[in-house]
């Protein structure tokens, strides 16, 4: 599984991408994310599961693309 | 053809005779009202694009005015249009480029009433700003007012694009903002340009994208970015197209009404809350912080001047006016500042600026100013 972070979300977590090991939902995933990225708790992001945006918990199946994509405020 | 020219014939050639497109595609650019917000990074190759093509009428709104440090990427500029208002320049120069659209500039701030009073008019809303204020407001008003906005921003080297609120075959309308982020982010959470940085020829291409879209969405032709944030990294060349969805959560924040959306203060939304600044005494300044700048952002005129009594003490003063500092914060990046002014109040308005641009420095406010310190007899 690869989680994919964009934006200035690089700038807290110092990689645009991270394997990790398989978890069962988007809820176990992003608790597991902000135990090793503290600052992503004060982030404001959406997420995608296989470049479909989620609104709530999501399964995720083995081998799922994880996108983690922050608004963007220049112009 | 409506404009039914030989001359107009072939300044539109190249696009008319594309396979679909023709002069129905064409007539309905030539009919088509378009409003561009911000005539910046994106706005400029907008405006060049659509006013190229042959929109009929393009209105376009930026209060500010052409400096150098907007040159690396707004090339619609030159280096004589420096201190111009963006939108006298652009109307000029698109003039020039095609005198056969008309073009009306608004050089005032846009506001709630701007969008109230003139979203009715357009058939398309071009979101070019560069901050969250004016986007949410903006797709606040469109939401409202059942209008369709092409939405663009750029982050560094990154870039999206969305047209947001249109409406689709099956009588609906497609996801806005608020579906992707319901809430805007805590303002200094992400950057702008001014702050970050931004690779020069990014929001070109940003900002063609979102032309290529009006372009679409006017003439029928393709497959538009609605439900889909078109993501582009120019450091891979990658493109990543999520799909979007409605968000249950996305209508709870936004206001219900037009009333409701007149008084709805965009600017405090986004705005970083005023305990969040660290205002220091005399003392507290003297103990801890009297290593740090001190930056004196009064204007020239306000005495007495710090100058000579800062160099007689060995602290770093730099005098950088208000008025002046949203385009120089560069030159604090990486500095631990304490800000100084007459009474300590505009000092806390440059302090949040600051703050939004690193957090990775101490920010301190001097509270009292310039007048505590002539009151205690330091000055």
């Amino acid at each position: 599984m690869e989680v994919l972070f964009f934006g200035q979300l690089t700038d807290l977590t110092g990689v645009t991408t991270l394997s990790c090991d398989h978890v069962a939902d988007t809820d176990q995933l992003m608790t597991q994310l902000k135990e090793k990225y503290p600052a992503l708790a004060n982030a404001t992001f959406m997420v995608a599961v296989n470049n479909r945006m989620i609104t709530g918990n999501t399964v995720i199946e083995p081998g799922s693309k994880i996108a983690i994509m922050p608004p963007f405020s220049g112009g | 053809m409506i404009m039914g020219k030989e001359k107009s014939y072939e300044r539109y050639q190249r696009q008319l005779i594309l396979k679909g497109f023709g002069e129905k595609a064409q007539d309905a650019l030539l009919a088509s009202r378009v409003l561009i917000i911000g005539a910046g990074g994106l706005g400029c190759p907008l405006v060049q694009y659509l006013v190229a093509a042959g929109v009929g009428h393009i209105g376009i709104a930026d209060h500010d005015k052409v400096s150098l440090s907007n040159l690396h990427r707004q090339i619609l500029f030159g280096t004589d249009d420096i201190g111009q208002f963006k939108v006298d320049v652009v109307k000029r120069k698109m003039q020039q480029l095609n005198p056969e659209v008309e073009i009306h500039v608004w050089q005032e701030k846009w506001s709630h009433q701007h969008c109230v009073d003139h979203f009715p008019s357009y058939d398309l809303i071009v979101d070019a700003t560069d901050n969250f204020a004016s986007r949410y407001m903006i797709n606040d008003a469109a939401v409202l007012m059942n209008k369709t906005v092409v939405f663009g921003a750029v982050s560094q080297y990154e870039g999206q694009v969305a047209v947001f609120h249109h409406l689709q075959k099956d009588g609906k309308r497609s996801v806005h903002y608020r579906d992707l982020f319901p809430e805007p982010p805590a303002n200094g959470e992400v950057l702008n340009c001014s702050e970050a940085g931004v690779l020069g020829v990014l929001p070109g291409i940003v900002g063609s994208v979102q032309a290529t879209e009006v372009i679409k969405l006017i003439t029928g032709l393709g497959e538009p970015l609605s439900n889909r944030l078109w993501n582009y990294d120019a450091l891979t060349q990658e493109v990543f197209i999520l799909q979007l969805l409605h968000h249950p959560h996305a209508h709870e924040k936004m206001p219900g009404t037009i009333e409701q959306f007149l008084t709805t203060d965009y600017e405090w939304l986004c705005q970083v809350p005023q305990a969040a600044i660290k205002e220091i005494d005399l003392l507290e300044w003297q103990e801890n912080h009297s290593e740090d700048w001190l930056v004196d952002i009064r204007e020239p005129y306000e005495q007495p001047r710090l100058g000579i009594w800062a160099e007689a003490r060995g602290i770093q003063l730099l005098e950088l006016p208000l008025s002046a500092l949203e385009n120089k914060l560069s030159s604090l990046a990486g500095k631990n500042v304490v800000f100084v002014c007459q009474a300590g109040r505009r000092s806390l308005q440059a302090a949040s600026l600051k703050m939004k641009m690193d957090q990775s420095t101490s920010v301190c406010s001097l509270k009292g100013g310039v007048n505590e310190l002539v009151a205690k007899n330091m000055i």
